[in-house]
Parts: structure tokens; C-alpha cells; sequence
């Protein structure tokens, strides 16, 4: 598999990313790289090894359902570019 | 052409957590915008979610009363997308690894099969049964006035969903409802939701495409040369009451026939049911959307839900199962059996857990007063399903808002067993009973209601009735049968209604043999 022009601006898209020519093209070796490299891993007998979903050996954190408010919600709000009364402000976005 | 619609229907039900998913937010409805958020459910930098042990308990449950396998192993995901009720542009789900698998749920069918044209009993496949979080709500309109911006409130962020996927083995848009009307009564019963579509905490997305009958050998062959022209899906969205589920459904399934018949060609697509004007719409927007990049979310472990040398963690969902409720079809069952209900009365009794427990209370405080639970049982039914739900119903009102409780309405069915009230006076005193919320026993007394059983009483007053209706008294002897019936009503009107009607009935004859 190789990465194309086309796959970095189609991914670029859907990260909401502008990018210049000069970075598409960056971008594009540098991320065939990576394949490279996973190429190279695949090398690597894995039939018996099972997939790793988190590099932790730890399972199962979980807490109990208890409410602990934060109380200090307009600290969040503040981070806001635009707000109004309590709510935060966005462009307009309607189905 | 007979085409037969296929449909898959996706329900995300709310789960009753008291906290969210992976902070210690409240999930209370209703409260200011923005007053439940947190660090971690508003997506700052370095914080960690932490997932509640409650929701998981939820949606296992769930997906062990939906005859589903658990997973071994279940993990998170990260489902990426940019909007701007997801304040961490992705949302935490589950793609490989879900919950539980491959279950089914047994849809129990209307009463008027002639209707519906349904089998009375069918088996709806489960696909997956998965717990994600829930985004924000966003609002367009302050009142009736539009805005040119957007609100966003991020209380509802983070609350427990439980994604419910069946597999696409519905095959109308009945079959769709009875599904979700199914569904929402074992998550009922589950104690795992409210299931309340009006505030939103149950939704219900669908996937839809039409195939021809496969008895139609001709299309068979238009189909065989056509290739992809038929089976194509589209997903509806925002079908949010279960009239709006009919509605959408129908629409768009006589919509793909039409693009079909016409020669047209149907696109995947998103597409959007719009109530007030009765139709689906495309919603072109979502034309990325459906890449989402899946990976698994880094931030959480895995679940380790049953490995064999690990007794703990097989306990958690053992003890689930071990303390799994009464199901909808098992009560209805039981009903049938200890109570002798008929199907339909069982049916419906049990249709709603609290009906349900409303009934058994109504009972247990009857047994109490010693009468035999075959005689009660009936009439409780009875009494239930046509003057208590004909009553709520009318106003809207649901079991747990009755005026009348289990004891009171058993108090009125003790009075009409023990024939202290006729079961005549027993509906006037039913409707003050739900009106003022008093006892029965208290308007029986206050309105002087008691039945009148005192034969010479009685006697005393069918003497004046037969003088002053002389004429019907010579028609009956004349042999006109349907005559007493008339004297009967002038006696119980008499006695505003308190006359044993038995005692009438049998003194009334006595009395025209001998006169
Ligand atoms: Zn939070």
C-alpha cells in the first residue's frame, strides 16, 4: 500500500487540517514511512499473539456510580471563543 | 411488483446511571445549560476518563435478557468525527469487541393479527449490543425565534448509551414498532432505562432497503440482470416517537419502490425523517461522515469480562445473570398461570412493568383479606383494564399517577365481593374514588350507597312499583317477556340503584306468579 497526494488531502479533510502543497507532499513521504516501518514489523511471527488493544496490563478500572460535581463549570465556559448566558456560541449548524 | 422491505433498526437507550460514563458528572434532566460538565467529559487536555462499573452492570444485563454472548474481552474505541456537540471531536464507543453478540428478541404481535398481517410470535436477531457516550444537545431556536448561530449545552455529554443493533430481519413497518415497543418493555423491566422517547432517552435510527417478492419470478430475473439495482440501503434518522417510526418507515419504503419502479437507481444515503411535513430528506452533509477512523481509545483498558482462571471478574457477570428480573414474556406467563388470566388479559396487564406490579399489589392486598385468589384475580383484571387504564388513558396519565392505589381499588372489589355494593353502584363509586381520591368504603357510607339486601325492604317497594305499572304488569302476564326488564329498571331506579339486583329479580317474580 502507498500513500497518495490524494489519501493525505482526503484525510487532511476529515482532520478539518488546511494544508500547503509543500506539507501534502512532506506529509505523504513521511507517512509512507510509517508503512515502511509496519512492513518491517510484519516480518515478525504474530499467529499466536494476541492483539494488544492498550499497552498497559491493567483491566477492568473502573468506579462506581457516584455523582461528584465540579463546581467550577464557568472555568470551562470561559475557555468559550463565544458564549451566551450559560451556553457556549458556534456557528450556525442545522440539519 | 411486490416488493418486501428489509429493515435493521439501531436503538440507543439512556442508561439510568445516577453519574456518567467516564466522569462523576450528574445525569439529572433538565437542569441549567452547562451547569453537569467537567474537565473530563468537555474533552480539556490530560484528563482520563474512568468508566462506570454501574453502566456496564446496565448493559449487561441487558444483553443477557436480549440471549446474547458476552464478550471475553470487550475494548473501547474512538469514533472520530467533527461536530460541535463533541467537544473532544471524537466520541467514546465500540467497534471490535462490543459487549455482548449475536442475541435475539422474541416479538410478541397485536392482538388484530388480521391487521397487522404478522405471525404472532417472531425472533428478531441481535447483532451487538454496545455502551458509548452520548454528545451534546444543540439548539438552533431560542422559543419560536430562529437564531443565525447555534447554542451548544454540553449536559448531556458523556451520559451511558447503550447501542441496541438488530440484525435486518424486520420486514415492515408493524414489525419495526412491535420491536421497539418489545424492546422498550424489557429495558423497562431491566430497571436498566426509562425508555422515554420524548426526552430522548430512548432513539431509534433504521437502516432500510426493499427486495422483490422472491416469488416474483419475473423481477428475479430483471434483479439477476441488473445486479445492484435492488437491496440498496439508505439509514433514516431523527424518528423520534414510535408514530414517527411508522410514519418514517412507510414513507421511505414506498419511496425506494418508486425510484425502483421508475427505473431510478436508490443511493446510500443518510436521510432525515421530517415530521411535520411527512418525509424523509437527504441529509448531504453527512457525505464524510461515515469515515470515522475507528482505533481503540487509549485512554481506557480492556474489559475482562469471563476467563476461566480468573473467578472474580466471571463473578461480575454470573452475579448479573444470577439476578436477572422477571421479563415481560415470563410475568405474562406467570399471570397467566397463577392468576388464570386470558392471553389478552395477561397481555395486557404486563405490557408495562408498573401495570404489572399495580395488578400483583392490588391482589396480594385482596389475599390479605382472605378472598380466594381465583375469584379476584379476574375481576381485578377487569377492573384494570377496562375503568382504570379507560380513565388514564383518556387523560394521558401513566399507572404510577393514579388516584386510585392498589389498596383503594382493592377496598372497592372487597365491598363488591362481600355484595355490600352492587357491582352497578361499585362504577359510580369507582368514579368519585378516582375524582377525590377518597376510599370506597368512605363514599359508600357518606352517599348512603350500601346495597340494599333487606328482602321485606325490597318487597315493600316492588309492591308500590307493580301498582303503578299496572299496564306493563298485564303486558307480562299477556306474555310479553322483555316486560320485567322494564320493572326491574323502575325498581332500581327506585332505589337509586342499591337493590340487589339478584334479591329483585327473584322477588319480582314471586310476586307477578302470586298477583
Ligand atoms: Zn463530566
Amino acid at each position: 500500500m502507498k500513500i497518495t497526494k490524494k489519501d493525505v488531502e482526503y484525510v487532511a479533510k476529515l482532520a478539518r487540517l488546511a494544508l500547503t502543497e509543500e506539507e501534502k507532499e512532506k506529509f505523504c513521504s513521511q507517512l509512507n514511512q510509517i508503512l515502511l516501518y509496519m512492513e518491517k514489523l510484519n516480518e515478525l511471527e504474530t499467529k499466536d499473539v494476541p492483539p494488544t488493544s492498550h499497552v498497559l496490563a491493567l483491566k477492568n478500572v473502573w468506579r462506581e456510580d457516584e455523582v461528584k460535581p465540579f463546581t467550577h463549570t464557568k472555568e470551562i465556559l470561559k475557555n468559550a471563543p463565544e458564549k451566551e448566558g450559560n451556553y457556549f456560541k458556534v456557528k450556525k449548524v442545522i440539519e | 411488483m411486490n416488493y418486501q422491505p428489509v429493515i435493521g433498526l439501531e436503538v440507543h437507550c439512556q442508561l439510568k446511571t445516577k453519574s456518567k460514563l467516564f466522569c462523576a458528572c450528574s445525569t439529572e434532566f433538565g437542569l441549567p445549560a452547562n451547569s453537569n460538565i467537567c474537565p473530563v467529559c468537555t474533552g480539556q487536555p490530560g484528563v482520563l476518563p474512568v468508566l462506570n462499573k454501574k453502566a456496564v452492570e446496565y448493559a449487561i444485563r441487558t444483553a443477557i435478557a436480549l440471549n446474547c454472548k458476552t464478550a471475553q474481552q470487550s475494548i473501547f474505541a474512538r469514533k472520530n468525527y467533527f461536530y460541535p456537540d463533541l467537544p473532544k471531536n471524537y466520541q467514546i464507543s465500540q467497534y471490535e469487541m462490543p459487549l455482548a453478540e449475536d442475541g435475539y428478541l422474541e416479538i410478541l404481535n397485536a392482538e388484530n393479527a388480521e391487521i397487522s398481517r404478522i405471525p404472532r410470535k417472531k425472533r428478531i436477531g441481535i447483532q451487538r449490543v454496545h455502551l458509548e457516550e452520548d454528545a451534546g444537545k444543540l439548539l438552533h431556536a431560542v422559543g419560536s425565534q430562529e437564531l443565525d448561530y447555534s447554542l451548544v449545552d454540553f449536559n448531556r455529554t458523556g451520559i451511558p448509551l447503550l447501542e441496541i443493533v438488530s440484525a435486518p430481519e424486520i420486514n415492515s413497518p408493524e414489525e419495526a414498532y412491535f420491536y421497539l415497543q418489545t424492546l422498550k418493555m424489557n429495558l423497562q423491566y431491566l430497571d436498566v432505562s426509562d425508555c422515554d422517547m420524548e426526552k430522548g432517552s430512548l432513539r431509534c435510527d433504521g437502516n432500510v432497503s426493499v427486495v422483490a417478492e422472491p416469488s416474483n419470478l419475473e423481477l428475479e430475473r430483471k434483479v439477476a440482470g441488473s445486479g445492484k439495482k435492488l437491496g440498496v440501503k439508505t439509514e433514516i434518522k431523527n424518528m423520534n416517537s414510535f408514530k414517527a417510526l411508522k410514519e418514517a418507515l412507510s414513507y421511505e419504503i414506498n419511496r425506494q419502490i418508486e425510484v425502483l419502479e421508475s427505473g431510478g437507481k436508490i443511493v446510500q444515503e443518510t436521510r432525515l425523517w421530517d415530521a411535520d411535513r411527512g418525509i424523509t430528506q437527504s441529509m448531504r452533509s453527512k457525505e464524510y461522515a461515515h469515515d470515522y477512523r475507528y482505533f481503540p481509545e487509549p485512554d481506557l483498558v480492556p474489559l475482562i469480562l469471563s476467563i476461566d482462571h480468573d473467578l472474580r471478574e466471571e463473578n461480575f457477570v454470573a452475579e448479573i445473570k444470577k439476578n436477572l428480573p422477571e421479563l415481560p414474556a415470563q410475568r405474562k406467563e406467570r399471570f397467566i398461570k397463577e392468576y388464570q388470566l386470558s392471553e389478552y388479559d395477561a397481555g395486557v396487564v404486563t405490557a408495562e412493568k408498573k401495570l404489572a406490579d399495580y395488578y400483583e399489589d392490588t391482589v396480594k392486598k385482596l389475599q390479605v383479606t382472605g378472598f380466594k385468589l381465583q375469584i379476584v384475580a379476574k375481576t381485578i383484571a377487569n377492573w384494570i383494564t377496562t375503568e382504570l387504564l379507560g380513565k388514564l388513558n383518556a387523560e394521558k396519565k401513566a399507572i404510577i399517577d393514579s388516584p386510585i392505589k392498589p389498596e383503594d381499588l382493592a377496598g372497592l372489589i372487597k365491598l363488591i365481593q362481600e355484595g355490600t355494593i352492587s357491582g352497578k353502584i361499585a362504577k359510580t363509586v369507582f368514579e368519585e374514588m378516582y375524582n377525590t381520591g377518597k376510599k370506597a368504603e368512605k363514599i359508600v357510607q357518606e352517599k348512603g350507597l350500601v346495597q340494599l339486601t333487606d328482602e321485606k325492604e325490597i318487597a315493600k317497594i316492588i309492591e308500590g312499583v307493580l301498582r303503578e305499572n299496572e299496564t306493563i304488569v298485564r303486558e307480562y302476564k299477556a306474555g310479553k317477556e322483555r316486560a320485567l326488564g322494564a320493572l326491574v329498571g323502575a325498581v332500581m331506579k327506585k332505589t337509586q340503584g342499591r337493590a340487589n339486583p339478584q334479591l329483585v329479580n327473584k322477588i319480582l317474580e314471586e310476586k307477578l306468579r302470586s298477583c
